[in-house]
């Protein structure tokens, strides 16, 4: 039925994808740069289950990007997601592209090669759509690369019907203010559905014949109310510098737009292939997402607030998802990822029913994230039954009880020492804690009770194991206010008070004779988190920082080697000279209940008045309920969006799973031999 | 609470050892050791070969590796042997892993072993250097002059330093062949090239019969030593390829260079 699409296509649409008639790999031109350039395996491809389709076989063509080196971005979940949906779709083609490092930037412009996929390694510009997903925010100066890699040019503006469309998704896309002049459109939310979406829009209007051109599709998305066309909406702001109003400039263009959820997630058991680079990446596992959303409450935590309600896989689902994924992939660590995996009604079915079904497989089991609360020693053992016992990680984020409080991530201390006495005892011989500083209302004292719990926690364990050799490692991050939170309006802590309390409270951890040795310390310094603060609440005035730093050769900032502050700061000065706001003013600055934030038109579902009001508890030191447990808090997410708690238990079993093959049953020699 | 200990497995026993050829061709060549190491042993899983595993607190299967091709470097003759719980057909083995193993990294040939001292046995490489822009006539003087040095020291960075050794001394035999013989380079054939006729046609292919020694010499190496006695500098990248490793035949004079190197797994097909 599509198969006719193309050749259907106007003349000026052939002239637009003059390329796409036949879009060769630009691997031959590639392949004499690679002998001399790092790793040069990352940009080879031929990941087992990757997917490579014929150009003219599909109406639209997606390239997918997940903003930073291969190895980081080759694991990510999301893409994975959303380049099997697309390709399980008969008239769509998806393809990965990943930032090039440096040294092969510098050939590849040197040799005139483009920003390639790693797939077909067609260039990233004959693609009908170019979709980012940024986990975070420092991955936007990667974005120009390709796009300036690619030929694209960096401002939405410029673009015509040449040039792919540029979509943001991810976390960072639910305030893609900052980068609204180099992309096209934005996604809120969940991708699965959405991809189709933009899929079959595109798809109608190239097979119309483009109607009115560029415009003409970005009007079409818009009106969905589900898509954020940027350059639909005119900024206006206030004299002091804030913003007066955010307001579409063209007819059917919705004020606001939705974030999209998907639910039932054991219809969307993706991946169902997970692609196994031949590369090292940052996880040598494979993932099975065990539920999205968490309603916890903690108030800095923009994942668990943007992705609300809980909706939870069930434990069939996942041991399906796990067994087809270990078949078709060969890894030997399965991860069950959550934002709190503990916390899915039946991780124990789970947990246990996994570690029956693989005894003697060598097959690992991991939960990225446990909380101290629902951690406990039976489900730790289950884990770790059939692999290696690595580490535990706990995070109470806060030192002192009445930080925890403000921030609403109620675990005591007394769970936590109950915790670690039960893994010390039970032979773990170390703990990593996480805690940030610079919370809202934190002082020095809160910070100082981090070592106050460390050492404790070796007191605890020291007894618990009656060995001398248990070890606990204090990791710090830096507090950032992200959008979509109650802590949205709150000040960031400038990075010289950040790092003079966290070398406080190393000289507190170092100095403590009994028991400071058995106690590591790994922190950062403040500065990358200026800037990641800066992109995080930033309106559209940044977009030209973040071009200016670029220019000045910005790149990967994510990663400390490459992270340049005072570029960043050069770049602010020089792109908000003649404004009346700089970087204090969008990272330490408090706001009020008010001032129109940049990201108001976009709809996280969550209420902004209950937002408000839980910036107030905070404050006050009021804790809150889940409300998966307890009555509805009213955050608004499930009335506004339409959606609904999705959990079990389900009462299922997984006795219903056929039996493993045995090893090597197909492989045994004829008995005559 | 008593001092850590692994825990005791039931470890089921090696029952058979089975020695594998393996190619690395085309785009897969730009993998390292390392990355081949951890793709083959998921291959081992997806294929569902019964491995043997090694006790302690980290089992893991038990594979042999044997002298790997340098990372950007194509083979067509890398060994590996691997421990398995039951006898097996290894023709059967062969087909199961090159099925699991990405297009590229390709399984030849796979004997059930009956010898020890296999690692000994493989005396010396066959290697071939594809030198694009580089003609047949300046090859050859370069190889002339390469093998009428005494020794040529070169530098290398490795894990311990710098360290210096002499690359011409492990030259057994270099050759420099008309364009109109390419090597045959067994099995499968590798992706094709990725230079253009035009530069094939000014495009020496030169191949060298290399010992193995401590520290190894490698193509890299060689390269080294052909700038240094005849200023021989190739215009692009060269395209190197391993196309055998085995025992070194008694006289290599008067033996192409093919011919030089025979089969490590003669003794096991017995």
């Amino acid at each position: 039925m599509t198969a006719s699409i193309l050749p259907g296509e106007t003349s000026s649409a052939l002239l637009v994808n003059a390329l796409s008639d036949d879009v060769q790999s630009v691997f031959p031109e590639l392949e004499r740069l690679l002998p001399l350039v790092s790793k040069p395996v990352q940009y080879v491809g031929g990941e087992l289950n990757a997917v490579i389709k014929p150009w003219n076989d599909v109406a639209v063509h997606w390239a997918l990007m997940y903003p930073d080196a291969y190895e980081v971005g080759v694991p990510n979940q999301g893409v994975q997601i959303l380049y099997e949906v697309l390709n399980e779709r008969e008239d769509v083609l998806a393809e990965r592209t990943y930032a090039v490092w440096p040294d092969l930037e510098k050939l590849m412009r040197e040799a005139g090669v483009p920003q390639f996929t790693v797939d077909g390694h067609r260039p990233l510009g004959a693609f009908d759509l170019f979709g980012l997903s940024f986990a975070t925010e420092l991955g936007y100066t990667n974005m120009l690369t390709a796009l300036d890699l690619a030929g694209i040019p960096l401002h939405a503006a410029d673009r015509d019907e040449r040039h792919p469309l540029v979509i943001a998704g991810g976390h960072a896309a639910f305030n893609p203010e900052p980068i609204a002049d180099f992309i096209d459109a934005a996604v809120l939310g969940d991708g699965e559905q959405a991809v189709l979406l933009i899929s079959n829009v595109t798809r109608d209007w190239k097979a119309e014949g483009r109607p009115g051109g560029r415009e003409e599709l970005l009007l079409r998305l818009a009106r969905t109310g589900s898509v954020y066309i940027p350059s639909f909406y005119d900024v206006e702001y206030l004299p002091d510098g804030r913003i007066r109003r955010v307001a579409p400039n063209k007819p059917g263009v919705p004020w606001r737009v939705s974030k999209h959820t998907l639910m039932d997630l054991d219809e969307w058991p993706y991946p169902k292939a997970p692609l196994v680079p031949l590369a090292e990446s940052v996880h040598e596992r494979m993932s099975v997402e065990i539920f999205r959303g968490c309603t916890r409450g903690c108030r800095f935590c923009q994942a668990g607030m943007i992705t609300r309600p809980v909706r939870e896989r069930s434990a069939e689902t996942v041991a399906k998802m796990v067994d087809a994924g270990l078949e078709k992939t060969g890894y030997e660590e399965v991860g069950l990822l959550s934002l709190s995996s503990a916390d899915h009604s039946e991780i124990g079915l789970i947990a246990k029913g996994l570690a029956d079904r693989y005894e003697g497989t060598e097959t690992g089991l991991s939960l990225p994230s446990t909380r101290v609360d629902a951690f406990n020693i039976d489900l730790a053992n289950e884990l770790t039954r059939n692999g290696r016992r690595s580490g535990l990680t706990f995070a109470p984020e806060g030192g002192s009880e009445r930080m925890r409080r403000v921030i609403n991530k109620m675990v005591t201390e007394e769970d936590l020492i109950r915790t670690v006495a039960t893994a010390y005892g039970n032979g773990w011989r170390q703990v990593k804690l996480y805690f940030m500083c610079g919370l809202p209302t934190e002082t020095d004292e809160d910070v100082l009770q981090i070592a106050e719990v460390a050492r404790r926690v070796i007191e605890t364990g020291r007894k618990a194991s009656g060995r001398k050799d248990i070890r606990c490692t204090v990791s710090i991050g830096g507090f950032i206010p992200k959008p979509h939170t109650p802590f949205q309006w709150a000040s960031q802590l400038d990075h010289e008070s950040t790092d003079a309390r966290l070398r406080k409270l190393r000289d507190a951890i170092r100095n403590d004779r009994e028991y400071g040795k058995s106690i590591g310390f790994r922190y950062h310094d403040g500065k990358p988190g200026v800037v990641e603060g800066l992109l995080s609440r930033g309106d559209r005035r940044v977009g030209a920082i973040i071009e200016r730093v670029w220019s000045a050769g910005a790149r990967f900032d994510g990663w400390s080697e490459h992270f340049n502050f005072e570029a960043w700061m050069l770049a602010a000065e020089g792109a908000l000279e003649g404004h009346v706001v700089d970087v204090d003013w969008y990272t330490l600055r408090e706001r009020e209940y008010t001032e129109v934030l940049p990201w108001d038109h976009l709809d996280s579902g969550l209420d902004k008045d209950w937002l408000w009001e839980d910036w107030q508890d905070a404050v006050e030191e009021v804790a809150v309920e889940d409300c998966r447990w307890t009555p509805c808090f009213d955050c608004g997410v499930c009335g506004q969006m339409d959606t609904e708690i999705q959990v079990g238990p389900t009462g299922a079993t997984l006795l219903g799973m056929p039996a493993l093959p045995s090893r090597g049953g197909d492989l045994v020699a004829e008995t005559s031999s | 609470m008593s001092p850590r200990q692994a825990p005791v497995r039931d470890v089921a026993p090696t029952v058979q050892r089975l020695r594998l050829r393996y190619a690395k061709r085309g785009r897969l060549r730009f993998s390292s050791h390392r990355d081949f190491q951890r793709a083959f042993e998921r291959a081992l899983r997806r294929a569902g070969v019964p491995m043997a595993y090694s006790q302690g607190f980290n089992p893991h299967p038990r594979v042999s590796y044997a002298n790997s091709a340098p990372t950007g470097t194509a083979s067509e003759a890398e060994y590996v042997e691997i421990a398995v719980t039951a006898m097996l057909d290894p023709e059967k083995v062969r087909l199961a892993l090159d099925t699991a193993l990405p297009p590229g990294l390709d399984v030849i040939e796979v004997v059930s072993s009956k010898t020890s001292d296999f690692i000994e046995r493989l005396e010396a490489s066959v290697w071939e250097l594809e030198l694009p822009g580089v003609s047949v006539k300046t090859a050859r003087s370069a190889a002339e002059a390469l093998m009428a040095a005494e020794e040529v020291m070169v530098e290398r960075l490795t894990k311990n330093g710098i360290r210096t050794f002499d690359a011409r001394g492990p030259v057994v035999a270099v050759e420099v062949p008309l364009p109109a013989t390419p090597a045959d380079p067994g099995g499968d054939s590798p992706e094709g090239g990725i230079h253009s006729p035009e530069e094939m046609a000014d495009c020496a292919i030169m191949r060298l019969v290399v010992r193995h020694v401590t520290p190894s010499v490698r193509p890299d190496d060689v390269l080294v030593a052909l700038r240094h006695v005849a200023n021989l500098v190739p215009p692009v990248p060269v395209r190197v390829t391993r196309l055998a490793q085995g025992p070194l035949v008694a006289d290599v004079s008067g033996q192409t260079v093919l011919n030089a190197v025979t089969d490590p797994f003669a003794a096991d097909r017995g």
